[in-house]
């Protein structure tokens, strides 16, 4: 019983969406009791959600208090319609249309004008993230979201 | 099959030049001379022997996949079914046949109360659906008894919305790019204990399922290790401890063939010999690779099912998004690079690799690329071209090898 209770306490909380507001990494943060470690970068806030699994997920929030960007890594893929959000209807039909273009298995990059996704990995170990190109702080690359 | 009929194709450095475009003039015969390529031998014929064709695969478009058939068989009998064109995955644990090539009807394993197992496993090209089914699986002169695999249909049962969110179905010939999938990677089981209990935290994925219906809605279910889809390899009475997969160098070609060599150290023609041990995270079946001053320890991995070298670059010229080519690299001349590959044993090497423009490579009647590379933004996804020119163990967890404690890959 005792096991059951770690994992409800230590799991990953409804995180907040890609896109969302600050508001909604805060309620995230009632609810993980420990488990969210918050780094500050000079124009953004890092928000890293451990779960009991090994999952991890890091949201990027702007100093305007918006989430530009998700990362995560864990043993398979997040439920990326919440992480998402928004985009996630964006996401499946851009990737639905990829692996349409070309057969063959490889990691999933996706490039538009308001949304990039990359993702990568293989069953045990996947990784990944997304962001919204025109809402990274001008002073973030996207080689630092991890 | 120790000392019967067995004979090796040795291929040397020179003879790997004679079909390569950017070999110098010099390269001889002896492998003596050479600093990058050691004489490769491969084993073609054997019990243990099963050969694997790059060749396009059975929807004839397939770049840089390795093919091979698979026997599966109503578990007890002599009702069997060859299936040709199944993708060989090093990257993945388990066999997994498409519903649509399939011809024999297979026991279904049921859950406790009666109700099928159906199975969603997530790969970063699209998912597997399908139901678990019960064969006996043979290849090569190889068989396990009563083998749980995955027959890969959208329409035996109905996907929950867990499943359809992870991208694109890959149940079709079209969308696949096989008749099936055999994973021989590092793993007996394709999940492991993460399935054993239904994971409630709010975003964690199940990937097994019981479905009452072929429309009533599927429940996450726990599945215990012996129940999960198994890498067959781990079930054979012998030669059950990894495999070797060994396919010639090539520049491009429209097709080569190579071999799937099962057990490692088992017979006189699998020996370990000098490859080097670089053993993997028995959690997450990553190593780390350094490419260009950064080391990616959590995404780092050798896989023959991806069909590249997928890995960062600021610096190449990716193919256009609307191109024929998204997400692969497209320089203007052909880039010579290297990374360096370490093992959780402390094992470091460091390994030559170039990668051409693969529009290029693309618009060609060729099918097998030893230099196609692509993107990837968080590791090193060590694809088919890595295993051109060099023998590649994979040593499967829990299983006794002269390598050590396994998982571990060894070239």
């Amino acid at each position: 019983m005792g096991a059951v209770l770690a994992i409800v306490s230590f799991g990953l909380p409804a995180w907040a969406a890609l896109g969302g507001d600050i508001a909604s990494v805060q309620a995230d943060q009632l609810h993980m009791q420990g488990s969210l470690r918050t780094t500050t970068a000079a124009s953004y806030t890092v928000h890293e959600i451990q779960g009991a699994t090994g999952a991890v997920v890091r949201e990027y929030v702007s100093s305007a208090g918006k989430v530009f960007a998700v990362a995560w890594q864990g043993p398979w893929p997040p439920d990326m319609r919440q992480l998402l959000g928004s985009y996630f209807e964006q996401y499946r039909q851009a990737a639905k249309a990829q692996s349409s273009v070309r057969i063959g298995r490889r990691p999933l990059m996706i490039q538009q004008p308001g949304l990039v996704v990359q993702i990568g990995g293989h069953p045990r170990s996947f990784s990944g993230r997304a962001y919204i190109p025109d809402q990274l702080p001008s002073s973030v690359s996207a080689e630092a979201i991890q | 099959m120790r000392g019967a009929l067995k004979f090796f194709l040795t291929v040397s450095t020179g003879l790997a030049c004679a079909f390569s475009v950017g070999c110098g003039g010099s390269s001889s015969s002896s492998s003596s001379t050479s600093t990058t390529s050691p004489t490769q031998t491969i084993v073609t014929s054997g019990a243990n022997v099963a050969p694997i064709s790059v060749n396009g695969g059975p929807s004839g478009n397939y770049p840089d996949a390795g093919f091979a058939s698979v026997t599966v068989c109503v578990p007890g009998t002599t009702t069997c079914q060859t299936i040709d064109g199944v993708l060989v995955d090093t990257g993945s644990s388990g066999l997994r046949i498409l519903s649509s090539a399939l011809t024999l009807s297979l026991p279904q394993q049921n859950a406790s109360d009666g109700n099928p197992v159906v199975e969603c496993l997530p790969f970063v090209s699209g998912y597997t659906w399908g139901p678990v089914q019960t064969a006996d699986v043979g290849i090569a002169s190889e068989k396990a008894s009563s083998v749980p695999i995955q027959v890969l249909s959208d329409t035996d049962f109905a996907a929950p919305a867990a499943c359809t969110d992870q991208g694109a179905s890959s149940d079709t010939l079209e969308n696949l790019g096989a008749n099936g999938i055999i994973g021989v990677g590092l793993f007996a089981q394709d999940c492991g204990s993460y399935c054993e209990v239904v994971q409630t935290a709010a975003g964690d994925f199940n990937p097994y399922y019981e479905c009452p219906s072929s429309t009533a809605s599927c429940q996450a279910i726990g599945e215990s290790l012996a129940q999960q889809v198994q890498n067959p390899v781990a079930l054979f009475s012998t030669d059950n401890n990894g495999v070797i997969i060994e396919l010639p160098a090539v520049s491009e070609e429209p097709a080569v063939s190579g071999s799937l060599v099962f057990g490692i150290g088992t017979q006189s023609n699998n020996a370990l010999g000098t490859a080097a041990v670089y053993t993997a995270d028995p959690t997450s079946g990553n190593f780390s690779t350094t490419y260009s001053g950064t080391a990616y320890p959590d995404e780092s991995f050798i896989d023959s099912g991806s069909n590249a070298y997928f890995f960062p670059s600021t610096t190449i010229t990716q193919c256009g998004s609307t191109s024929d080519a998204p997400g692969f690299y497209c320089p203007s001349t052909t880039q010579n690079l290297s990374a360096t590959n370490q093992g959780a044993n402390g094992a470091s090497g460091t390994v030559n690799f170039s990668v051409a423009n693969a529009e290029t490579l693309f618009n060609t009647s060729d099918f097998a690329f030893g230099d196609l590379g692509g993107t990837f933004s968080g590791g090193f996804d060590w694809g088919l071209p890595f295993f051109f020119g060099r023998n590649v163990f994979v040593a499967i967890q829990g299983q006794s090898t002269p390598g050590g404690t396994a998982p571990y890959w060894a070239y």
